[in-house]
């Protein structure tokens, strides 16, 4: 055999090329018009293309960071779950009654079944000559049908999503950043109410408890009569004597600082 | 120089009729937008594959930082994302890359199928292409566990328990994916991670080296 510049293979295994063009289609240059080499005149347009779509998608990319919401917590129950937008209308399917439920084979595998199904088979469901798709009305009737319905459920899902209670659920907030200890304060107690009213209080360890120029109050590891201490005879860089008000309410300002422990 | 290394290699792999099959044939009037603009429809396709290369190297970059681990998942996308130096653009790629090859292979599938271009002699062709859309929607699902953030968790909670009403095989498709029939933690970020980044991607290669086998051998469709 003879090809390239003229070596010969020893036990060449290789298919020959000979004889390879009577399974091809007809050459582009018995179609009337201009055919162009791809090599190096189309591919350079087919680039030029390439250029123009990669700035558009750069736009997107810089104008939109990508989306992170807080780290996965499985015990959040309250949690409405989305999936990305190219799965919604399958997701949106499923709310309906006959797809849903004791339905749910229905939503969920028979429906979608068909659908990959006749569209992998399409070839030999669709057999005619007919290329032009008015030639062949069942198979687009069908397809328009499909793509139709496809965006009609995923219009549906996205304006029956409450995006602003999706935006809360997932926000990242300090705790998720290892800035805040998981404590649960009790806002009814009267420690709390105490704790607001006093301005030097609330002015050096924040409204939040979670400090502001003073150390933070969350997950501390005193104990109520310790904290009492604290708050009458100062530490570091706390006066003592700031606090204003009765013994009683000293003690009850305490025992609220001294239950802002972490939970385990 | 390139020239004498060129047919030094040539002379010992007969190299010329590859790059002959590669890049030596005709484009047809009929695709070229440079003489009919609406055939900017055969664009998609090739648009497809370019949005996949780059697909193919942010996910590589990202997985330089991304550790598939419960406990360090998000704290590495996180740092990725706000920390490494343009750790938001390569991560911002990838995600939207994502979207845009559903997209793209979306309008290249429609074109495909309204110029009847399936039809013999292509049909295998046509098959393998809805393989790779199959295979990318996959890739899709698993790459959205990956970050694990909230919706990436309770998203892929969804998909599975649609996965476990598959009659039958329910639950042994969801154990195989998940690691587990109840739970969605450690065993799916894993198995999740290896499916996106090994498994799927190995399929995609060799139905995408198939794609254009096929697509070289039987040149495109003609015009309508």
């Amino acid at each position: 055999m003879q090809r390239g510049k003229g070596m010969k293979f020893v036990g060449d295994s290789r298919v020959k090329a000979n004889g390879r063009m009577v399974n091809q289609p007809k050459d582009y240059s018995e179609y009337p018009g201009k055919t162009e080499a791809f090599w190096p005149d189309f591919l350079l347009k087919e680039w030029m293309v390439g250029a123009v779509f990669l700035i558009g998608y750069l736009l997107l990319t810089v104008a939109h960071p990508s989306p992170l919401e807080g780290p996965a917590d499985p015990t959040n129950a309250s949690y409405i779950p989305l999936p990305d937008w190219y799965f919604l209308f399958l997701y949106q399917l499923l709310k309906y009654t006959y797809a849903s439920g004791p339905y749910n084979i229905i939503g969920a595998i028979i429906i979608p079944g068909l659908a990959i199904g006749a569209l992998i088979l399409m070839p030999f469901l669709d057999k005619g000559p007919e290329r032009r798709p008015s030639k062949r009305p069942i198979p687009t009737a069908l397809m328009v049908l499909a793509v139709a319905a496809m965006f009609y459920l995923t219009w549906e899902s996205v304006v029956n999503h409450d995006w602003e209670a999706a935006k809360a659920q997932g926000a990242i907030t300090d705790k998720h950043l290892g800035l805040l200890p998981d404590v649960e304060i009790d806002e009814t107690a009267p420690g709390y109410e105490i704790y607001q009213a006093q301005a030097s209080c609330v002015g050096c360890h924040g409204g939040d408890l979670a400090g502001a120029g003073g150390p933070m109050l969350l997950g501390n590891e005193l104990t109520a009569e310790e904290v009492a201490e604290v708050i009458v005879n100062g530490r570091g860089g706390m006066p003592a004597g700031a606090f204003q008000g009765t013994d009683e309410e000293l003690q009850q300002l305490a025992e609220f600082i001294a239950s802002l422990k972490e939970a385990e | 120089m390139l020239n004498k290394i060129y047919d030094w290699v040539d002379e010992r792999l007969d190299i010329t009729p590859i790059w002959r099959d590669i890049a030596d044939h005709e484009v047809p009037e009929h695709v070229n937008p440079a003489h009919h603009f609406s055939a900017f429809v055969y664009c998609f396709g090739g648009l497809t594959f370019f949005v996949t290369v780059i697909q193919i190297l942010s996910g590589m970059f990202l997985t330089m930082y991304y550790v598939p681990d419960v406990e360090n998942a998000w704290k590495s996308v996180y740092y990725l994302q706000n920390e490494v130096a343009f750790g938001e653009i390569v991560r911002g790629m990838h995600h939207w890359g994502a979207s845009l090859v559903i997209v793209m292979m979306f309008l290249h599938t429609l074109r495909v199928f309204f110029t009847g271009s399936y039809k013999k002699p292509r049909e295998l062709n046509w098959i393998v292409g809805v393989l790779i859309f199959c295979v990318m929607l996959g890739l899709g699902f698993t790459g959205y566990l990956l970050p694990w953030d909230m919706k990436a968790l309770f998203a892929t909670k969804v998909g599975l328990e649609i996965a476990g009403s598959v009659p039958f095989l329910g639950d042994l498709i969801k154990i195989l994916l998940a690691g587990d029939a109840e739970i969605i933690g450690a065993q799916t970020l894993t198995r999740f991670f290896a499916i996106h980044v090994f498994f799927l991607p190995a399929a995609l290669f060799a139905l995408l080296a198939a794609h254009f086998i096929m697509i070289r051998r039987q040149g495109i469709s003609g015009p309508l």
